[in-house]
């Protein structure tokens, strides 16, 4: 009775064949083939150096260009994709983990990288948080935390300290500010450093790290908004009179309690990677999944498969 | 069914009376498996090569509650699940009273004697045949089943009123509680059994359907939810994302389940937020992803959505619509989301609409959807609704190898990319997916904001409205590609019911019936809802009276929501509004009599059998 509509599929245009290359004869991506449009941030502002360094990663780690999959939410962090000359996706507010996870679940052959704000990852996209990093899904989120909301000009972020003024505070702030790295730990995160934008050497270390691990990375990056809340974290920078304390390095990292308690040192606190565990990936338990169904339709077309089901459904 | 008022003499032997349809309301609670035996009865038919609708009410609560299914099966074209029973099986005295008033004068109740005190009232009116089903069943198969085998035990019942066949329905009930311990499948065969042995009293008459006419072609029995799953699964759809709503959750539990066997996954998210950001996600990475909610959680959706239309990405909605607003009646039909699938979300966003009509359209509409999304870069969502999703229908085997399609992860390289060229055909582009080789070196970024070609923000005032006119247009080209709707009955008249989605089947019954009558009105069934095919305009001009038959309710200004969109496209002021929203189906009484009230079509003269 019902039939479909044969719609003619769109075909891609037959343009000049583009010759293949192997990869090994790749050459490494340069800064300016990797730079996209010049970024709108402030001057000054700390997201030239998350930027800046991503650039390092790609290139340092040959990550094929074509390989590299930017993806962002809202907020002043997350205009990032536009600033890298590869593959990205500029999300709504708030959902660039599931977006990412979306990829990530899909493409085993990308390694996705989410940027995000402080507002973007913990207010608006809370559970987004908690969800991806219990799931463990394989990308890296890198927070660049302000405590500020600077696209929409000063108001109250969720890490906002206690005391701070801003237009929804005029008083100064009164809730208490999440500590990322603590609600890492308890949503079952695998991987989580802190690092900032002010300490290249360190930034590039923890992004190589998480970029190696076989999970949920997540880095929180200081990253200054020279705006709204300028000065915010020179008590971290050395070369504002700040300690930049680095994790002692008999902290065992796959230590839970000894990461949260690390966590719990008040700011500036400490720097580095709190915690690495080792955890099956929702990607490696899900192709489990889909080994062992396969296994019982070995052989067997998807209309073949289909049918078989259809066949006990007479 | 016709049951002869006579009395037949108590001794002599059963008389068998042919009958071409029945309707047998099935009333107990939910935890009894009534929905069990409707489940058998309709893919016993489905094998017999019957035509079968069934009907089902459960109720919103965690556990039990009183729940029915009807099912009516006909060796003809069944095309609701009927307005009134033939047969009433009642459990409980709850059962019994509930639903005597929906068994046609002269019919049959059959009770459970051990649970069912009947009304004396009622003795005249109805025919009534009690049974000690729990007893019986107890005595059946010993204390383990317990009550838990006496759907079975009805349905073995049924099987020796109606003649059916024992040995096919032995054999479903076999492959049901296949793989379950070895002893269930055994205690349900004995239950049957002892049910289709047991000497009923009272009875005046068997009845034996006549042979169905022969299709040559196997029919697959299931519901449209089912349909909707296996329907993605054959159009190429390996990836979906979604979250628990009812009744919307049969189909991700389904998908959840099957996808694996194709390489695919279901994912089971936090919220209905983060299921369509992954199914966006997904899409965008090749493919076309699948989500899908009932009301609230399609409400929740609709930012998401927002972003698909403005970055062009494929994606598949499934809306299986149930009653609103918020939480509303969540086990109870209505089709009162049809404005937030044409309109939800802010600012201009357009995107398509289609409505399977029955359940096997709902199969071969998703695959539509999925191309459509697929062709024209745009979100798509399925408007569906509990009563479709819920009710078994039997229909022919679809041709697998002719209809299952996959879609392939395209990663060639290429030279450049726009994904949002303004010079293409119709604004109709694609993209390239993440993985992809550019050769230029210029990526392309997918966005909400509003961009340049290649996806990079721009605020220029002629660029939005080029970009705003690009997303538009491609939906006007896919208007043009759309079948123009046929009209059902006479193509002029006195009267034109239009109608979408699931209310079909009773339309049509309506229309056929009234027809009959000799009554000069015809239907229209609306599958493509936005964009609207072309065409309607003059269809409707060469009625009288135009109404739009819908399960929403009236509105400000005495028209519903499909209602208003055709008056807004057509400028047609005869097009009024027939509206109900009691989480009922139509049924064909109530649709025949909203008609009478407001016109009396004059005779015509009978028309013959030419609605088809």
């Amino acid at each position: 009775m019902s039939q479909t509509i044969a719609f003619q599929m769109p075909v891609r245009p037959a343009g000049a064949a583009v010759p293949p290359i192997a990869d090994g004869d790749r050459k490494p991506l340069t800064k300016k083939e990797i730079a996209g449009d010049h970024p709108t941030w402030c001057p000054g502002c700390g997201d030239f150096s998350v930027l800046a360094l991503y650039y390092k990663l790609i290139e340092k780690r040959r990550i094929l260009h074509e390989k590299v999959t930017t993806v962002a939410g809202i907020g002043c962090s997350s205009r990032f994709p536009y600033f890298v000359q590869a593959h990205g996706a500029h999300f709504i507010h708030g959902r660039a983990l599931p977006f990412a996870s979306g990829i990530s679940l899909s493409r085993p052959d990308l390694h996705v990288f989410a940027f995000s704000g402080d507002g973007d990852a913990f207010s608006i996209g809370g559970n987004h948080f908690s969800h991806t990093a219990r799931k463990n899904i394989k990308m890296t989120l890198v927070v660049m935390d302000n405590w500020v909301y600077g696209l929409t000009k000063k108001q109250t972020s969720p890490t906002s300290p206690i005391g701070f003024k801003s237009k929804t505070d005029i008083w100064g702030a009164v809730d208490q500010p999440i500590n990322p790295v603590k609600q890492a730990l308890a949503t079952g995160a695998t991987f989580i450093a802190r690092t900032s934008s002010t300490n290249p050497n360190h930034l590039l270390q923890m992004m190589e790290a998480a970029l190696d691990h076989d999970g949920f990375s997540f880095i929180q990056c200081l990253s200054e908004c020279v705006e709204f809340f300028p000065g915010a974290f020179d008590p971290a920078n050395p070369r504002k009179g700040g300690k930049f304390n680095e994790i002692p390095k008999e902290h065992d990292v796959t230590d839970e309690a000894a990461a949260y308690k690390l966590a719990s040192d008040p700011f500036p606190g400490y720097f580095g990677i709190f915690y690495r565990a080792s955890r099956p990936t929702k990607n490696t338990l899900e192709a489990k999944i889909n080994a062992d169904a396969q296994a019982k339709v070995k052989g067997l077309l998807p209309w073949q498969i289909l049918q078989k089901t259809f066949e006990r459904m007479r | 069914m016709s049951v002869p008022d006579s009395q037949a003499p108590q001794s002599s032997a059963l008389r068998i009376s042919d009958i071409s349809e029945a309707v047998i309301r099935i009333a107990g609670n939910s935890q009894d498996g009534i929905q069990a035996i409707g489940g058998f009865l309709a893919r016993l038919a489905g094998r017999s090569e019957q035509e079968v609708m069934t009907f089902m009410t459960i109720p919103s609560t965690i556990s039990g509650g009183p729940s029915i299914f009807q099912v009516r099966i006909g060796s003809g074209e069944v095309l609701s699940a009927g307005d009134e029973a033939d047969v009433l099986l009642a459990f409980y005295q709850h059962s019994y009273q509930e639903h005597l008033h929906s068994l046609k004068r002269g019919g049959i109740v059959v009770y459970d004697s051990d649970h069912v005190e009947p009304s004396q009232d009622a003795m005249g009116s109805f025919r009534h045949i009690g049974v000690p089903i729990s007893g019986r069943t107890v005595e059946a198969i010993g204390g383990v089943g317990r009550e838990k085998g006496k759907n079975v035990f009805a349905l073995g019942l049924l099987a020796r009123m109606f003649h059916l066949d024992v040995q096919k329905l032995e054999r479903l009930i076999t492959e049901r509680f296949t793989g379950k311990d070895a002893s269930v499948a055994e205690n349900a065969v004995t239950a049957f059994q002892a049910g289709y042995g047991f000497q009923l009293e009272n009875v005046v008459e068997l009845f034996r359907f006549i042979e169905a006419e022969k299709r040559g072609h196997s029919q697959v029995v299931m519901n449209g939810n089912e349909a909707i799953a296996y329907g993605a699964i054959a159009a190429g759809v390996r990836f979906g994302a979604g979250y628990p709503i009812t009744p919307w959750t049969d189909v991700m539990e389904l998908l959840r389940r099957e996808l694996p066997k194709y390489g695919g996954s279901f994912i089971q998210c936090e919220d209905e937020i983060a299921s369509i950001s992954m199914a966006i996600g997904a899409s965008y990475a090749g493919g076309v992803a699948l989500t899908g909610s009932s009301g609230p959680g399609i409400a929740l959706k609709t930012e998401a959505l927002g972003w698909a239309v403005m970055a062009e990405m494929p994606l598949v909605i499934i809306d299986v619509q149930r009653g609103g607003p918020s939480t509303g009646m969540p086990t109870n039909v209505e089709q009162s989301d049809l404005n937030i699938a044409c309109f939800g979300g802010h600012g201009d966003s357009p995107r398509v609409v289609v409505a399977p009509a029955n359940v096997e359209d709902c199969f071969y509409t998703t695959i539509d959807a999925v191309n459509i999304a697929r062709k024209y870069s745009v979100p798509v969502i399925l408007l569906t609704d509990q009563a479709i999703g819920s009710r078994i229908e039997a229909f022919d085997e679809p041709d697998l190898k002719a209809v299952c399609q996959e879609i392939p992860v395209d990663l060639t390289p290429v030279a450049d990319h726009k994904p949002y060229d303004l010079s293409s055909p119709d604004g109709i582009s694609y993209h390239v997916v993440p993985g992809t080789r550019i050769a230029s070196g210029r990526y392309p970024i997918a966005t909400g904001l509003e961009h340049d070609e290649y996806g990079h923000p721009s605020g220029s005032p002629k660029l939005h409205m080029a970009m705003t006119a690009k997303r538009r247009k491609k939906l006007q080209a896919l208007a043009r590609e759309l079948p123009t709707p046929t009209v059902f009955g006479a193509p002029d008249g006195e009267v034109l019911l239009v109608g979408w989605g699931s209310t079909q089947g009773p339309i049509r019954e309506a229309v056929t019936r009234a027809r009959g009558e000799g009554q000069s009105i015809s239907a229209l069934h609306l599958k493509y809802i936005n964009p609207l095919p072309n065409g309607l305009s003059e269809i409707f001009k060469k009625f009288k009276h135009v109404f739009v038959l819908e399960m929403n309710d009236g509105g400000l200004y005495g028209y519903g929501q499909l209602a208003g969109l055709l008056r807004a496209h057509v400028c047609d002021d005869r097009i009024r509004g027939i509206n109900k929203c009691d989480g009922l189906t139509w049924k064909i009484r109530e649709i025949l009599d909203q008609v009478r009230d407001r016109v009396i079509p004059p005779a015509s003269g009978p028309v013959a059998s030419g609605a088809k």
